[in-house]
């Protein structure tokens, strides 16, 4: 018994070690520089680490790039935020009506359109993909931040209109019938009684559509244009350049910092990100 | 006697108060419509309109820019005699299955292993679903680098004295495709994980006692007993699984770019290519739209079975 304990606890710390081990290699190259990175295993500790990599990504090598910037994650970290703040509370903000509204008034058609929904949400996005570049250039914000916004809200919408509406589904009716009966309309039912009781679900949307938008790398790439650069897509054309020598550790940096606010929002959240994960999965 | 008009008046008094009871009623019915129309213009245009106008333009011979001259299918019969499309699709199932069972496989021993009732349970929990935060970009940019085969582990495990060691299947035209599963695996096995985790957590306590006065070993419970009353969760897995898969383009694109040449294509980076880069809207519209069928020929089932538990749950 005690063998298959110690089994047990073996199996699971080596499953750790494997899932843990890119992790490490990814910080510790980073911290390395590149003498010692040509001259020493992925594996080893640095030797003498310091954070020149990390500056190097963050602020970018000005005499690589000719004329116009240095080429750092810095600018297109703030493209992100300003693109995931907006578009994460609108898309939340849409999702919880939509989710409250579909079940909490009784309609003739909520179940379809909420299947219509549910359907959407497995689209792979390529199948939309040039009529949505159609509409957001006749919109005139092609390759600007309000349209990647838009896109993102127009992508995000099904997920957290299903999260709300499940949510809602299962508040007891005697509650939402006696709100109505004391006269309380679509507003103030949605203010007073159902935003209040699920605060838990709306901080799970949020920070599931945080780690979504953040990490989305095709619809950056596709509407972003030179101005909206996300960093998934800064990160992506800083590794995939073919400038000079490659910088393995100045690349790791740079991968670190744009994985660093979702793994920050993971550890900090915890059990809300694994309760809503489940229910998220399907969207790509 | 009562007064006849007063009859009338009564009568409309209360047709009054009813219609006014009505609108009372009704008016609030009608916000809930009004605050469905976003969302509802989103499902019609955005997602079924949109997938109407890719299907119109992939009958055209559009390549820049939608030119509306309709050809037929002649887009799908170039799309089914492109080699580059096929080896996308041959790749797609080869990748399907290594990381759809890779997935489930390890998902479910990592489930069980956590579920033996370990001490630091959320500890190995959080470790094993760390990956999934993190992007598929980040993903496959940290793997580019552990498979650099001039630094990365070859070179590693060749200090470490094995000098004949050699893991360079990500400049292999013939072995590039696994390494996406390799990376895929490890970023999404900590979600499979969980969520037979969440299914372990609801067998019946008592099925263990049972099993225990039987004296059957564990193993063989797990195998013959638990294993099959898991099966909505397999089939949970399976599909979610499948849904990555087939959106599968920033794993590619970072990890090894489709490359050497195109021998790690997959679909959905075919479609996004020719789309944006190779002037071929015509013929990635045709490539979308199959990529959609495939999808839905895997999904159908499952949006089945979830509307039919929403109508069965209806009843309770």
């Amino acid at each position: 018994m005690r063998y298959n304990r110690l089994a047990l606890y073996g199996l699971l710390c080596v499953a750790a070690i494997m899932i843990l081990s890119p992790v490490f290699i990814m910080i510790s190259t980073s911290l390395k520089s590149m003498d010692e990175i040509r001259n020493g295993s992925i594996f080893t500790l640095p030797v003498d680490p310091g954070f020149a990599a990390w500056s190097k990504a963050w602020f970018g090598d000005c005499a690589k790039t000719l004329g116009e910037g240095c080429g750092g994650l810095s600018s297109s970290f703030m493209t992100s935020v300003k693109v995931v703040i907006p578009a994460l509370i609108l898309s939340v903000g849409l999702g919880a009506i939509t989710g409250y509204a579909l079940a909490a008034w009784k309609m003739k058609g909520a179940n379809v359109m909420f299947a219509a929904l549910l359907v959407g949400m497995f689209i792979p996005p390529q199948v939309t993909l040039y009529p949505l570049i159609i509409m957001i250039r006749e919109l005139g914000i092609f390759g600007t931040i309000p349209g990647l916004i838009l896109v993102h809200v127009i992508w995000g919408v099904a997920f957290t209109t299903m999260m709300f509406r499940n949510f809602f589904k299962t508040v007891p009716q005697d509650l939402l019938k006696a709100a109505r009966i004391d006269g309380a309309g679509f507003w103030r039912l949605f203010w007073h009684v159902m935003l209040p009781i699920s605060l838990p679900i709306l901080g799970v949307a949020m920070i599931l559509q945080f780690t979504y938008i953040w990490n989305d790398f095709l619809l950056g790439l596709t509407f972003g244009g030179r101005a909206g650069q996300p960093m998934t897509v800064a990160l992506n054309n800083l590794v995939g350049s073919q400038f000079g020598e490659k910088e393995y550790n100045v690349d790791m940096a740079a991968t670190m910092l744009t994985a660093l606010p979702t793994l920050a929002v993971y550890l900090l959240s915890g059990r809300l990100f694994v309760r809503g994960i489940a229910a998220g999965a399907v969207k790509g | 006697m009562a007064d006849p008009a007063q009859g009338v008046l009564q009568r409309s008094v209360a047709q009054e108060e009813t219609q006014k009871e009505g609108r009372r009623r009704w008016r609030p019915q009608w916000t809930a419509r009004m605050a469905l129309i976003p969302a509802m213009m989103i499902t019609i245009f955005c997602f079924y309109g949109f997938i109407i106008w890719t299907f119109v333009i992939s009958l055209t011979r559009s390549r820049l820019l939608p030119v509306y001259k309709f050809t037929g299918f002649d887009q799908y019969a170039r799309l089914f005699a492109n080699e580059r499309w096929w080896t996308a699709m041959q790749n797609l199932a080869i990748h399907g299955f290594l990381f759809i069972g890779g997935c489930i496989v390890f998902g479910y021993l990592l489930a069980i292993l956590v579920d033996r009732g370990v001490k630091a349970e959320g500890l190995f929990r959080t470790v094993f679903m760390l990956p999934l935060s993190m992007s598929f970009i980040v993903t496959g940019v940290i793997w580019q680098w552990v498979m650099n085969p001039g630094l990365g582990l070859q070179e590693a495990v060749r200090a470490l004295g094995w000098a004949g060691f050699e893991f360079n299947w990500i400049v292999r035209p013939d072995r590039s495709i696994y390494t996406l599963a390799i990376a895929g695996i490890w970023q999404q096995v900590g979600l499979c994980m969980a969520l037979f985790l969440a299914g372990l957590r609801n067998i019946d306590p008592n099925i263990w006692k049972a099993s225990r006065v039987d004296g059957i070993p564990v193993w063989r419970v797990y195998l013959h007993i638990i294993t099959p009353m898991l099966r909505t969760v397999f089939f949970t897995v399976f599909i979610l699984m499948s849904a990555i898969v087939m959106k599968a383009f920033d794993l590619v694109v970072a990890l090894t770019g489709g490359g050497p040449g195109f021998s790690s294509d997959l679909p959905a980076r075919f479609v996004v290519d020719h789309i944006l880069n190779r002037q071929e809207l015509g013929l990635g519209a045709a490539g979308a739209f199959v990529l959609l069928c495939t999808v839905i020929a895997v999904i159908a089932p499952y949006i089945y079975f979830e509307l039919q538990k929403e109508r069965s749950g209806r009843g309770h």
